[in-house]
């Protein structure tokens, strides 16, 4: 049985995931080479993926103390770690795939590939550089001796979820990117000011409990999938009694994640069959 | 059992010319501010476009294990051709369809990453290629033999010299199993016995029943590996049919209006010293022509650009007959000479050859290592009629390659 391929302006989108089956080769291949490359020609190599999350971890640390945070069931360190990690991947995610098409441009003009396997290969190695951090975690909950909670089973949920949110932005932003290289300014500053509107040494209780907001803020606040993923992270590991899950802030977590992803496979798909024209 | 592997019908690629482009890419303030100016307006909203076809409204078909030459000037369309039928790029209008696992190489070492090592790199473009990782694993050691490379399997190809790395490259593009294959120009790399064999390779893969598509300027080479021909002309399909007939078909043509030879842009040309660009035959009053009036002087003028400081740089050219007799090579001088644009100006010196065509051999080196070296850039067309300007009596009875006379003289044997 003879392979047959029709090449239309429609570019037929029946084949295509299909396709992106097909070359599921060329994804390792490409995960395997960003994570052989990753730390070439570094002195300390892969302990890079500890030391920066690290120093964000110690960094609010700090901070966190001086501003007179308080947590009763795990100590601070802990709870920032525990946000700090999943929001690590979440940016590294974000800014590596939003790059991973103009990255790779020497790939999209030479070799017909579903240009999606791209900013999704990126995803690989900065999950396996969260993996690695997550050392810091588990040596802390040692030092402590915190007993995680019975929810760490739903962990892998979160990392998940913080994936995909990451991921369906990352997509629409990486398509936008080949057109205009503005979103190659605005993605350093979303991961900048991002950082700050995370409960990072907060709980985000504490937002959802405050006066002083209106509604619609709070609402806006959830609307972050990384306010979902932060609260899953410390739900699992410190369980619900401090830091309960908020239903709400799941749902609507979710909500943007998929508007996101939908958003961006679909604007993807549109674009994608012109890239080697405009890269 | 032959069947049709390939089918393209009405085939059309538009492209859009955006004036004061630097680079292809559109900065989002340009799109907001054009389309704030045409809501201004009022207007229909839609600004005139320049396009451009680089296909225009192409068919033909290709019989399964047809080995078809791609033919024609720059910009022709022979590449976007290669493009939009390897799905790189989406066509404008028309259908194409392909029977067959297809893999093209419109490059060689595309994916290749300097930090990797040639172990690596060969599973990694292999991949790229569309190879599977067990099919890569099986013909490994086949690959690393044909580039010769054994020693430096483990080294990242970034200290790689340039020749291994391009037979690297080669090596693993080679052992492709497609059943239709598109190559792009890439025979165009490495030194010559490299050429050869990559050549070699080529007739053997064709040889085994597979559909080959090859874009080359180098007739020589399309002649000898392919049996069918397709010449382009600005877009057009201009003849399909028997190489020979096709090729025949460009040479006439391929002048018109044209009065010197671009040089094929190396792909490398970013990493060469230097590199040749255009190739003109000039006539005595130094104006580019087609042809010399036999007995005529004449000039080649090689333009070539310097990228780095060459000491003992050396411009040479060779005239070859269409037998691939070489008649004769003239070198320059070995010069210091800084980077820039520049050209080198041969003139013959009485040298009086018969009527007939000549190919053309220009030769860039640094001493005796050979920077860009190009076979068959261009053609010396000495016409039989020769211009009233030459004086000279012209006793042209074709035979021989040198119509000057030597010296004669006859005298009595005494004694």
């Amino acid at each position: 049985m003879r392979q047959r391929t029709v090449i239309d302006p429609e570019h037929s989108s029946s084949t295509y995931w299909k396709d992106l089956w097909a070359y599921r080769g060329l994804f390792r291949f490409l995960a395997w080479r960003d994570l052989l490359v990753r730390y070439k020609q570094t002195v300390i190599g892969v302990a890079w993926a500890v030391i920066r999350p690290l120093l964000t971890i110690v960094v609010f640390s700090f901070l966190a103390e001086i501003m007179g945070a308080r947590t009763r069931s795990a100590s601070i360190s802990l709870m920032i770690t525990a946000a700090a990690l999943p929001w690590g991947l979440f940016s590294q995610v974000l800014s590596d795939s939003s790059n991973s098409l103009i990255s790779n441009s020497n790939l999209i003009t030479k070799v017909y590939f579903p240009r999606l396997i791209v900013p999704l290969s990126t995803a690989i190695a900065c999950l396996v550089d969260f993996l690695i951090g997550m050392i810091i975690l588990v040596g802390l909950m040692i030092y402590h001796q915190q007993i995680p909670s019975v929810n760490l089973v739903f962990l892998p949920v979160f990392i998940l979820l913080s994936l995909i949110s990451s991921m369906g932005a990352g997509i629409f932003l990486a398509s936008l990117n080949v057109k205009y290289r503005d979103f190659r300014y605005i993605v350093p500053v979303i991961i900048q000011l991002g950082i700050f509107i995370c409960p990072i040494m907060i709980k985000s209780s504490e937002v959802l409990e405050s006066a002083r907001l209106p509604e619609f803020v709070k609402i806006l606040y959830q609307m972050n999938p990384m306010v979902a993923v932060i609260d899953g992270f410390r739900w699992s590991l410190f369980g619900g009694e401090e830091f309960p899950l908020n239903w709400t802030t799941i749902q609507l977590g979710l909500v943007t994640t998929f508007f996101f992803l939908i958003i961006g496979v679909v604007y993807f798909r549109r674009v994608e069959k012109n890239f080697a024209d405009i890269i | 059992m032959s069947y049709t592997a390939i089918q393209v019908e009405n085939l059309t690629k538009q492209y859009v010319l955006r004036q004061q482009q630097a680079s292809n890419y559109t900065a989002l303030r340009d799109v907001i501010v054009d389309k704030a100016k045409s809501m201004l307006s009022g207007g229909t909203g839609k600004t005139t476009k320049d396009t451009f076809l680089a296909l225009d409204d192409i068919s033909f078909s290709i019989q399964a294990g047809d080995r078809v030459g791609i033919i024609g000037r720059n910009g022709a369309g022979k590449s976007t051709l290669l493009k939009v039928l390897s799905r790189i790029v989406a066509p404008t209008k028309g259908r194409i369809t392909l029977e067959g696992r297809i893999a093209s190489l419109l490059e060689v070492g595309t994916g290749f990453h300097p930090e990797l090592t040639g172990r690596e790199n060969v599973f990694l473009n292999g991949s790229i290629l569309g190879m599977s990782k067990s099919e890569i694993t099986k013909k490994f050691d086949e690959i690393v033999a044909f580039a010769e490379v054994e020693r430096f399997l483990d080294t990242p190809v970034k200290r790689y010299s340039s020749g291994m790395y391009v037979r690297l490259a080669f090596a693993v593009a080679a052992h492709l199993e497609p059943e239709i294959l598109i190559v792009d120009e890439v025979l165009a790399v490495g030194d010559a016995a490299f050429q050869k064999k990559c050549l070699g390779r080529m007739r053997e893969v064709a040889g085994e029943g597979r559909t080959v598509l090859f874009v080359s300027h180098n007739m020589d080479a399309v002649q000898r590996l392919c049996n069918k021909g397709i010449l382009l002309n600005k877009g057009r399909l201009v003849m399909e049919g028997d190489i020979n007939a096709v090729t025949n078909k460009y040479l006439e043509t391929f002048n018109e209006g044209q009065t010197w030879y671009d040089i094929p842009k190396p792909i490398d040309a970013a990493d060469r010293a230097a590199y040749g660009i255009r190739l003109q035959v000039e006539n005595i009053s130094q104006i580019p022509v087609m042809e010399v009036p036999i007995g005529d002087d004449y000039y080649f003028r090689i333009y070539f650009k310097v990228n780095r400081r060459i000491e003992g740089f050396i411009a040479a050219i060779g005239l070859v007959t269409l037998l691939d007799q070489s008649v004769r090579t003239t070198w320059s001088e070995p010069v210091d000479i800084e980077p820039g644009e520049y050209y080198a100006l041969f003139k013959n010196d009485g040298i009086i050859l018969t009527d007939g065509q000549y190919k053309l051999t220009v030769g860039l080196s640094k001493g005796t290592t050979v920077i860009h070296y190009i076979e068959n850039a261009g053609l010396l067309t000495i016409s039989e009629v020769s211009s009233l300007v030459n004086d000279k009596q012209i006793i042209n009875t074709k035979s021989g390659l040198i119509i000057n006379q030597m010296k004669v003289e006859i005298e009595k044997v005494t004694g």
